[in-house]
Parts: C-alpha cells; structure tokens; sequence
C-alpha cells in the first residue's frame, strides 16, 4: 500500500548497479490512497504486472531454462568494475525522469483523464486496462458529487520555467572530488526540481503554479553500493546534505528540502541500483539493489518463476529503498507479510560507516532489532543500498472476487469475523458506499445492451429482491492466490463467512475492477485540480473494535470542517478498509472536495486535514499505518511514541549522524 | 487577584458582560391558544411523524432491551460479580434482566394520545398560557436529527416532563426518554402510562449497587448511542423546594457524555430547558415539606385529591428552549484524545480528573444558561419587594417599588415577561390576585395571609408565619441568581465597610465560598464573579471602581441596601446556623439530629422575638449551610455504618462566626431600611 520511491535508470548508462537506500516515501498522496485503499492492488494481474508480464512475459521459459539467468545475475556488487561482465537490465523509468514521467502530476506523461470534444470523460494511453476507454458517467458524478463544472477549469502552467528554478549552489572543490569518483550527476534545473518532491497536494499544487523555495542543488546517481559510500564520505568531507531520492512517491513531505537549509543539498537518486544480484532458489531469497522499483522487481523476478509479493499502490514507481525506509505495506501482505516480514538482510550506508547484519538468517536474538532502526528512519541516518529479500514461486492461480453487503458495519463485521478465522484471502479490501458509487462513476461504456441489461438486472437483484439500500451498500473486493484447488476452497470458505453477515457474492469482474482502479485513480487528482477540486488520500491503523467509528467520525469531521472553513460544495469524504490484521485493520480515507471561491485552499486544505488527523488521533487510531511521518505528521510525533521513544530514536540520529548529513528532517 | 486561579478554565462563564443587557432572546408563542380553538380528540389522533435522528437505526424497545444485557459492558460487570460474589452469571443476567424490566420505558402511540387529549385539557383548566419560543424548538428540530441529543430542563414541578413530552407531541418532535424517579410506579395507572410514553424509572439511590448501575448506565448509552429519543433527565436531581437552581448532580450527565468520550458518537448536542412558573402547582405542599411536614409518597389517589387544585388557576408557563449546547465544542481544547485509547472501551473505568472537572464545569454551564432563560414574572418582583416589607406595605409604594425593581432586574439582565399593555396598578393587582392564597389587599395594605391551613389546628403562629413567608420567598428567590453577584458585592461593601478593593474582594470571596451550594457560580472564577458585581452596580451608578477602590456613590445607599436587604435571610440563616453549631451541639451528630436541633434553636429565637428570620427553618437552608461547612472544613464528616456523622470544629467555626458578625453589617442595614 505505501507507495514507496521509485527509482529509476537510464538504459543508456553503462552497467552500474547499485543499490539504494531509504529514501522517499511512498505513495503518492491519491494513488497511494487509492492503492491502499483498493487494498493491495496487486492481487490480481494487476496492470503493473500485467504489463510487466507483456513487457517481458516472453522471456518466460520454463523453470529449467530460469536458472541459468538467475546465475547471471550472480556476480554481486563490483558495481563498474562486475558491470564488464554482463549488461545490466534496464529500468522501466529512464534516468531522466521527465521523459516518460509527468512532471507536474502522477504517472506517465501518455496517461491522464481529460474530457474528449464531447464532454465525455476518456482515460488516454495505452498502459492500462482502463486506457483508451469513455468513462460516460464520470462527468455527472464530477458535477453531483463535488459541485465541479467544465466550465470552471483552471489549468496547470505548460512548462518549468527554469528561470524560477532556485540556483544551483555546488562548491568546486566538492564538485572536482565527485568528478574523480565517475559518478553520474547533474545540476539542470528540470531535474532538481523533479526531485524536489513528491505527491502532497500542496507538493504538486506548487508545481502547477509556483515554485519550492528550496530544491536540491546537484541529483547525484550512484551506479552502486560503493559509490554511495563514496557520496557520504565526500558529503562528509565538505558538510553538505544528502536526501535520498527513489520512486518520489513520498505523500509525507519527506522530500521537501527544508527551506532553510544552507548547505548544498545532494538528492541521492538510487535509480541506477537497480539490479538482482543474485537469487538463492535454495533459500527463497533474492539479493537486489535497492534502487530497484517495484514494477522492475516483480517481472525480472517473474522471468525466473518467482516473485516478492509485495505489492504497495505504488509499486509502479516506489523502490525497494523506500518500501524499507518508509515501512511499506504491499496489498498482499496477508500471504507474503509487510516489508519488515520480508527483509532478511539490509546494507544501509551511514556517516558512520555501513551497518549490516553478519549472516542472512530467519530470525536472531541479538538484541533489539537493527533492522529496526532502518525501516522507517525515512532516510535521516543513511542510504539503503542492497536488501536481501524473500521471495516465493509465482502463484499458480489467482481469482478475483466481490462480495456486496447491506451495509458498512456488517461489512466490518465480516472482515473482523475473517481476520478472527484467519483464513483472509491475499488481499480483502471494504470500500464505504461513497467509495462504491464513486467507482461506478468510473465504469467504462458498455459494450453491448446485453451487459448494461445484465447490470440492470443485478442491481434490481440487490436492491429490490435482496432489499439492499442503494445508499447504504457497500462492497468487498477480494484476491485469491494459490494452488488453484486451495483457491477454489478458501474461497468458498471466505463467501460463507460473508454470507453469514449478509453478505452476497458479486462476481470476479467487480473485484478485479475494483484492483484496476486503485491504480487509475491517483491519476484522478490530476484532473480534480484542472476543475478546482483538490483531494488527497491519508491512512490509519486502529483496533477492530473502534473501525466503524473512527470510519463515521473521521468523515463527519471533515464535512463539518469543510463547511466551517467556508467550503461552498459538500466535500468528498470517503474510507475503505484496506488490510485486515489480528487485532485491528488499516483504513484509508480519500477526501476532495471543490475550492471554488477560496482564496486559500491549500492552507484550507492542510487545515482540514490536520484536523483530521487529530480525529483520528482522538479515536484511537495511529499517527500512520505505512505513509509514515516525513515532515507532514511531525508534530504528533511525540504524543504518538512518548517523550522516552522520541529521545531514543533521537540519541540513535545522534551517533549515526552526528552532523546531520542526512539533513531531510524527517520523523524527528 | 490570586485568589482567581483555582483550576484552568478554557472556556469563559457564560456570562459575557457585554451579552447582558443586549442579549437577544425569542419570542414566546401560546401553545394553548390553538388548543382552546380546536378539537382536542383531533389534535390527539393527528398524525404524529416526529423527525428523527440521522443515524438511526429503527429498534424496538425490546430490541434495546437486549442490546443493553448482550452489550460488553454490562456482560463485563456481570461476570466480575460472579466472580467477587460466587454466584452463577445465569443468576447475575436474572437480576438484570430484572432491574432492565422495572426500569425499561416503552413507547405506545396510544398511551401518547390519551396523554395528549387529558393533558390537553388539563392544562387548559390549570394554565392561562403556555408561552414556548418556537425558534428554540425549530433549533432543537434540526439538532435532534445531527446528533443524539439531551434535553436538560429546570425541575421545579411534576408538570415539567408532562409539559415537555406534550410540547414535544405538539411539535412532531420524537418523544423524549425521560428519567424519572422510582416513586412514580407506586401511581399504578399513571405509572404505566408514563412509562408507556417513554418515561424510564431509576431508584433514586443505589449508590453501592454496582450491578443497577451497570444496568441503567449501559440502558441511557444504548439509547443515547442508537439515536432512539431525546434522553430527558434533570440535572437538578429532584424538584426545587425553593424555586433556586439546586447545585448540579454529575451521575446521569458523566454518563450521556460517556459515548462522546469514547467516540462512539461524533457528538452529542445539551440542550438547556428553562421552564418557569408564574405559580407553581406544588407550592404549599413544597413549604411545608422545607418545614419538616414530611412529602406525602406520590399515589394515584393522592394525584386525584390534586383534582380540587382543578379549579384554581395557575397562571402562565413559559419554556424557553435554549440553544443546543455541542458537547464536541465544549470538549474541544480540553479534551482532546479518547480518555479511553489504551484500555478496551467497555471497562469501566475511574473517570480521570480532567474529565471530572469538565463534567462539573459543563453542568454549571447548563444550569447558568437555564437560569438566564427562566422567565421572571411581576409577581417574582411583587413578592421580592414584599418580603423586605413586613408585615405591610402601602399598595402604592407597592407598585412604586416594584416598578422600581423591574428596571433594576432588566438593568442586570434578567429575562422580565411584563405585561406591557396593563398600566403598573393593574399589573400589580392581577399578580396579587393570581397569588391570592398568598397575600391580600386590605384596606390599601398589602399584607400576607396566615397560610395555615384546615387541618393544621396544632400549628402556632411561628409556624404559619413561616409557611407564608417560605411561599413567598420561593417567588423572591427565582430573582436570586441573577442578582447574586452584584448583591454580594453590595453585602461585602456594607461588612467591610471599607474602600479598599482587595479587602472587598476577598470578602466577596468569603460569601462566594459560603454560599457555593446555595447559589450557582461557575467553579473557579471568583474574581470573574466579583468583576461581574462590579459592572453591573457601576452600570447601575451604584458604585464607582477606580484600580484600588470601590466607592459607593450618594444615590447607591439604597439600591445597596435593597441587594444587601435581599440576601439577609441567607447571611442571618448561617449566623444563627453558626451560633447553633458553636452553643448548642455536643461532639458527634447525625445530619437528622441537626436539622431537628436546629429547628427547635431557630424556633425559640423566632418566638422570643430575638430574630426575625423565619427562612432559616426551611430545611434546604439548613443542608445547603451543612454542606457548605463541610467544604470548608468547619464541620467535618465521617462515615458510619449507617450514613454519616458530623463534629464541629471550633477553631474554623468560630473564625468563620467572626467573620459573620463583623460589627458593622446586618444591624445597620436594617435600620437603614426602616
């Protein structure tokens, strides 16, 4: 669900591989919600896999021709020196970002939502299952749900002006040792900029019509693990700041250079490590560079029948870095576990000199946790640059699936009963009634008569046989992965369980739709903010007996702030569950609403949402279950893990860096 | 001034200085006017669709029933029970299931209509006018389908919740749930019927009973939390004997507030009541009980004797409905997290002192907006006037005065309802006659009736005398808490006899602190309270206020005198109380052997003439002046066996004695008066 950085490499650059390290965090504020909230989209062929799989589906051979590859990849980090021997794989995302990537918004430059010449709304590219499609009712929704207009449209400036950019301020000296190491770097304005940020509202709104008042002055790539230690110990030398970069899908702040900061910020992009190093079949693990993203992960592992499982919203984009830095949850967490379920072994680069385990081991009691004070550090104490990961086989078979209830606290209710079962499928995600209609808005023209005669036909079913309140059902979408026998088994048991809360089975296709949007939709902001309506998504843990009303009260407070701040339309305010655990579940709110006739809607925004922070606070939720803090959610830092455990992650800041290199001012 | 500090208090006392005088307040409509018009078998057949509450989710009664037994809460304390007593559970669930069905309300759209055709013309008979400000029921209409919603009336007679309930059916609203004391199921018939309009019964003590509680605390929620009905209940605790604000009971509020704490609900809306009486129904009987004729046990049949009172006539009501009150905006500031994030939410717990201050400070709040929407009749005044005047008064100086006291009273704010269209005698002579039973006009004296009554032939002068002047006193004092800060402030003048500001204040104080449970203030803004005084009788011209000094100004002297005047029954009481305390008892006593002793001291004093301070016999006086010596520590208090048990201590006594008996105050004003 995080979204975590991402990172990428250029195809043109020669064989580095590096790895990565902490770096941005994940999501991007609506795709990350929409990922988290679609519940893990993955599941299912999600379309990352999926295009993955189309990408490079082909080279699939069978298992017996796999292993030799896997050898390939064996010759571990010599970084140029290795790189002689083989050619490197290629990322998905060029170096220069900006080729393929928006540089204004989310996702790629081919795909976003516009209104075509008939008013209708239209999914363009060619990149997922919802591209090219008319989307006939979103327009009505637009207008009824968020009193937005076609008429009111407000556009994004065209192009970076780069004379806005804030100069690059790089001291020579510094400049002429980094020249010696070969490392790749720029100082152009497009790419400073781009890594100036990541996907908050007021992040992206900045980019549309303003500029940061502070942006990294040099983006430095390390083509591996030694040139990042090169990097810190020449950052150390000439007491500059480094903040790591990887899929900028950070939706905390965690990128934003701090204003005031006078030393030469370097953004650290760790997307030339971003090779396999090696796979062990034997133990099930792969040792990969962190600079790796998750789209790039899951196929180069696919084409030797294997697979991490960990699929956050954003994992089109977020690194392996970042998963680690920001604590990502992947949606399929239920099977494969969250990040810290699936690290076996880290390589951070410190001030202080590299910190690694000694051996790559299951589980040891060697005191806390060192592992610990990485994931989630959110790159204050250093680079992230090789994890040792789990992997599994590809699943054999994989089913989507739906269920309808009548209501949002029957449905709670079931995923309860399914977590106390423990028998949850790969992914199960409950998303309100808003979040229901809203994803009808997205349904795309329907083919034949026959198919808008058979939904018609199933509405009445629900509503009038079954007696279901339009505005009251809502939904459950659910991947099942496996030995296809099992599947087939878990999933009967999971639909009886729903059926005792009233629950009706509504078919694959609604539950595979519901997957595809958590991916489409951070996509929908963008178009949000061309008609003044602005949205974000944020996300919680709570206990299983406070989620209906921590779900009703979080919502309420947003309505009831929204009209207190003069917010003229009734605002969008939306949750799902997206993770069930044993003892609570993670819940994903999206909110948006229209702006028109604020002068200030950015601070009315942040205002609404820090106040709904402090809802969720006051009912016994956590500050995040997998964002993390960045600079976004600092300030609750303290009441959340106490004076004492502020101070400890503190005096660890303190011996790890003492000069404060990794200067993003994160979490503390 | 230091002695301001006390407890931090986010939000201000109700009573903003410039609100005051300008406080805008709503106009009155006659409900029965439209009753006196039209058929009353219709109006009870009408068709009645109250709005409802947002959330709601559509339950019967028995369907709460069990959600109240099922409910984790009272599941938890079953089993503790079992466990602490070694009884079975099954045997525990019995009980509750027991308690639920003695206390458990229901609600039948029949027993709503036969209220609503015989109060219809009960009320009629009783009452000239029922007044109710529709801009506050439009309020409440709104705020009852947002959020679950409580309804906090004034409670001065048994007509407040038939009124309310009646008013509610009038008004299509739904029928609020009402918590009403035990006695009511001894009236058989009524009992059932009020229980069917949605009365639910509590036994007015079960302090120990862990099990009860658990039982009606979970019942209040559920239904609170579901969104049922309005939860009506008063935080009075019981009727005023005396027609003062009774200091507030936390119990029933610390439990309505519980779901807001624990979010269960995203709010919970207060809502004031203020309902006053130009008479009220239970006056006598209310003074003799103050006098120590114990309460007749409310019975059907003792509800049918009432039917002489049929006949007489009680004036006009007025309901004021206040503002709702949003208990998320009280809270916000001040408590901010779930008190309840680290421990499961149906434990029961301890509330912390943050919580217990708030639910104070919002109980006071509630009752100091009651009290600014009380409405204030001629007679309130007529009798305030009176009483300063025994044993008669010239009918015009009468009139002369009590016009006087009208703009006093609108000058401090107070919510007069003054029949604009009647010249002052006219006005005057009708309240005289509505409250005939009372006073009488002979000879173009106003003099008060010996009230006693038929079959009171044992009863001796002093006695009578007090019962008259208790009834009348239970008028004045509805004008009490609005003047009660400027007056101390004026007592205070006139006991210190002193210029200097700090010395005044801290006399005040001293009165604040005596008086704490005689009167309502806001907990821990005495120098707030004694600003107030201070603006009020400098608005008057009655003081002027440089940074050190309070001087009273030429034509003050007597307005002064008048608010010093008003309290002296109260001052006097506590000294003789006082004396009492220091002269009279022995080491240990009860609260009953107090009170009886007391009596038999102030009757010797009243008959030999050495006093004239007949209030000083109502009992209230004499618990309130108890209590307040415990606070203060002049009296302490120590748990027996079998309730509690007093001793005095002297040294604190006697500081507080000297303080009374200040050798300038009380004497002087009243020759100042004569």
């Amino acid at each position: 669900m995080p979204g975590a950085p991402i990172s990428a490499c250029s195809a043109s650059r020669p064989p580095q591989r590096v790895t990565s390290h902490p770096a941005a965090q994940h999501g991007s504020a609506m795709a990350a919600a929409a990922e988290a909230a679609a519940g893990s989209g993955p599941g299912s062929q999600p379309p990352a896999q999926r295009r993955l799989r189309i990408l490079s589906g082909h080279l699939q051979g069978s298992p017996a021709s796999r292993a030799p590859e896997a050898e390939r990849f064996l010759s571990p980090s010599q970084c140029r020196a290795g790189g002689a021997a083989e050619q490197p794989v290629a990322s998905t995302i060029p170096k220069k970002r900006q080729e393929i990537l928006k540089w204004n918004g989310w996702g790629y430059n081919d795909s976003k939502f516009i209104f075509n010449k008939k008013g209708q709304a239209e999914f363009t590219g060619k990149r997922y299952r919802l591209s090219g499609m008319v989307l006939p009712v979103l327009k009505e929704w637009m207008e009824k749900t968020l009193g937005a207009s076609l008429e009111h449209k407000i556009t994004s400036r065209a192009f970076l002006n780069t004379s806005d950019v804030p100069p690059s301020i790089v001291n020579e000296e510094f400049l002429q040792d980094l020249r010696a190491t070969k490392i790749s770097y720029s100082q152009e304005a497009e790419d400073r900029v781009f890594r100036a940020h990541g996907h908050c509202l007021h992040e992206i709104f900045v980019l549309r019509e303003g500029m940061f008042k502070r942006i990294p002055d040099i983006v430095i790539w390390p083509g591996c693990h030694d040139d990042v230690v090169k990097i810190v110990e020449l950052a150390c030398k000439h007491n500059l700041c480094i903040i790591p970069f990887g899929g900028g899908t950070s939706v905390s702040s965690a990128l934003e250079c701090p204003a005031d900061e006078r030393r030469t910020i370097v953004s650290l992009d760790t997307s030339q490590m971003n090779q396999i190093l090696w796979i062990d079949e034997k133990n099930l693990t792969a040792h990969i560079e962190a600079g790796i993203i998750g789209q790039d992960l899951e196929r180069q592992l696919g084409e030797s029948g294997y697979c991490t499982g960990h699929e956050p919203d954003s994992m089109e984009f977020s690194s392996l870095g970042g998963w680690v830095a920001t604590r990502a949850s992947g949606m399929k967490k239920n099977i494969y576990g969250n990040i810290e379920d699936l690290v076996v072994h880290i390589k951070m680069v410190t001030p202080r000199g590299v910190i690694e385990k000694s051996c790559q081991v299951p589980r040891m009691s060697t005191g806390p946790d060192i592992h610990h004070f990485i994931m989630g550090s959110e790159g204050t104490l250093g680079v992230v640059t090789e994890v040792t990961i789990k992997i599994r086989p590809i699943p054999e078979y994989q089913k989507y699936g739906s269920v309808v209830f009548p209501n949002f606290e029957r449905g709670v209710a079931c995923l309860r009963e399914i977590a106390k079962q423990r028998c949850a499928p790969a992914s199960i995600r409950l998303v309100d009634n808003a979040q229901f209609q809203f994803g009808h808005a997205l349904k795309p023209q329907v083919a034949s008569i026959f198919t808008s005669f058979l939904d018609g036909l199933k509405k009445f079913y629900i509503t009038k046989f079954k007696g279901f309140d339009p505005n009251e059902l809502c939904v459950a979408t659910l991947l099942f992965e496996g030995d296809r026998e099992k599947v087939l088994q878990h999933e009967k048991q999971v639909y009886d369980i729903a059926a005792k809360f009233g629950g009706l089975a509504a078919g694959e296709d609604n539950g595979q739709r519901g997957y595809m949007l958590t991916f489409v939709i951070a996509y929908l902001r963008d178009l949000g903010l061309d008609y003044y309506v602005i949205g974000e998504s944020f996300e919680t843990s709570v206990p299983w007996d406070r989620v209906i009303d921590l779900c009703r009260n979080v919502k309420e407070r947003i309505v009831r702030e929204c009209k207190e701040k003069g917010v003229q339309f009734a605002p969008f305010s939306t949750c799902r569950v997206t993770q069930t655990y044993d003892a609570g579940a993670c819940v994903y709110f999206y909110f948006a609403f229209n702006y028109r006739g604020i002068s200030d809607p950015i601070h009315v925004y942040e205002q609404i949402e820090t106040a709904a922070r402090e809802e969720i606070l006051a009912n016994g939720g956590s500050l995040s279950h997998h964002h993390g803090v960045g600079k976004l959610r600092k300030q609750w830092m303290k009441e959340s893990i106490s004076d004492v455990g502020l101070g400890m992650l503190k005096s660890v800041k303190e011996y790890v860096d003492p000069n404060n290199i990794f200067g993003n001012r994160n979490l503390l | 001034m230091a002695a301001a500090a006390g407890r931090s208090r986010l939000w201000a006392p109700m009573y903003s200085q410039k609100e005051l005088t300008s406080k805008k307040r709503d106009e009155f409509e006659d409900i029965l006017e439209e009753r006196r018009q039209s058929s009353d078998l219709r109006y009870a057949m009408k068709c009645y669709t109250p709005v409802i509450y947002k959330g709601l989710s559509a339950c019967k009664p028995s369907a709460i029933k069990d959600s109240v037994l099922q409910s984790e809460q009272l599941q938890y304390v079953i089993k503790q029970l079992s466990k602490e007593m070694g009884e079975s559970t099954d045997i525990i669930q019995e009980e509750a299931i027991e308690i639920l069905d003695e206390m458990g309300h229901n609600l039948h759209i029949g027993a709503i209509r036969f209220f609503a055709f015989s109060l219809s013309k009960i009320f009629k008979r009783l009452f000239q006018k029922v007044c109710v400000n529709e801009e506050g029921i439009q309020k409440l209409q709104q705020a009852i389908q947002e959020h679950p919603v409580v309804l906090l009336p004034s409670h001065r007679s048994y007509i407040d919740f038939l009124m309310l309930s009646y008013l509610f059916y009038t008004y299509d609203l739904a029928l609020p749930v009402i918590a009403a004391g035990m006695d009511f199921l001894g009236m058989k018939i009524v009992g059932e019927l009020l229980r069917r309009s949605g009365a639910f019964f509590i036994r007015r003590t079960f302090g120990g009973n862990r099990l009860y509680w658990a039982v009606f605390a979970e019942y209040v929620k559920t239904m609170l939390r579901n969104g049922y009905a309005p939860i009506e209940f008063f935080l009075e605790g019981t009727r005023s004997r005396t027609a003062k604000t009774l200091t507030p009971k936390f119990g029933l509020l610390s439990i309505v507030m519980e779901p807001f704490f624990k979010r269960e609900v995203f709010d919970t809306y207060l809502v004031p009541i203020s309902i006053s009486y130009e008479r009220i129904l239970e006056e006598s009987l209310y003074a003799y009980e103050l006098l120590g004729v114990p309460k007749p046990k409310e019975s059907t049949s003792g509800l049918l004797k009432a039917r002489k009172i049929l006949s007489d006539n009680f004036g006009s009501i007025h309901v004021y409905f206040g503002q709702p009150v949003s208990l998320r905006t009280l809270a916000s500031g001040r408590i901010d997290r779930c008190p309840y994030r680290l421990v499961p939410r149906h434990l029961p717990q301890r509330l912390s002192e943050d919580i217990q201050d708030f639910v104070t400070d919002v109980a006071y709040k509630m009752e100091l907006l009651q009290i600014e929407n009380m409405v204030l009749s001629p007679w309130v005044l007529i009798a305030s006037v009176l009483l300063q005047n025994l044993p008669a008064i010239d009918f015009e100086l009468l009139v002369e005065k009590t016009l006087w006291l009208k703009g006093l009273t609108q000058a401090f704010g107070g919510f007069l309802e003054w029949p604009d269209n009647l010249c002052a005698n006219k006005a005057v002579t009708s309240s005289l006659a509505l409250h005939s039973n009372i006073v009488s006009l002979v000879n173009g004296q106003v003099v008060l009736n010996d009230v006693g009554m038929e079959d009171g032939a044992t009863e001796d002068l002093v006695f009578k005398q007090a019962l008259s002047i208790l009834m009348c006193g239970a008028y004045r004092n509805q004008l009490l808490n609005v003047f009660v800060r400027p007056s101390l402030v004026a007592v205070a003048l006139q006991m210190t006899q002193s210029f200097r500001k700090e010395e005044i204040y801290s006399c005040f104080n001293f009165l604040r602190d005596i008086f704490f449970d005689e009167f309502i203030f806001f907990p821990g803004i005495a120098l707030k309270d004694f600003e107030e005084g201070c603006f009020l009788l400098t608005k008057c011209d009655v003081i002027q206020v440089t940074p050190q000094e309070i001087l009273v100004t030429e034509k003050g002297n007597s307005v002064a005198a008048f608010l010093a005047a008003l309290f002296r029954p109260f001052m006097e009481g506590y000294q003789i109380i006082s004396r009492y305390l220091s002269k009279e008892t022995k080491e240990a006593f009860t609260e009953k052997q107090f009170i009886l002793g007391i009596r038999n001291f102030a009757f010797q004093l009243l008959e030999t003439g050495s006093t004239q301070c007949y209030e000083v016999l109502s009992s209230d006086l004499q618990k309130n002046a108890l209590a307040a010596f415990v606070r203060l520590d002049i009296v302490r208090r120590m748990k027996t066996t079998n309730g509690f048990t007093y001793t005095v201590n002297k040294e604190a006594l006697n500081k507080t004695a000297e303080m009374f008996d200040s050798p300038i105050p009380i004497r002087k004003l009243v020759t100042a008066r004569l």
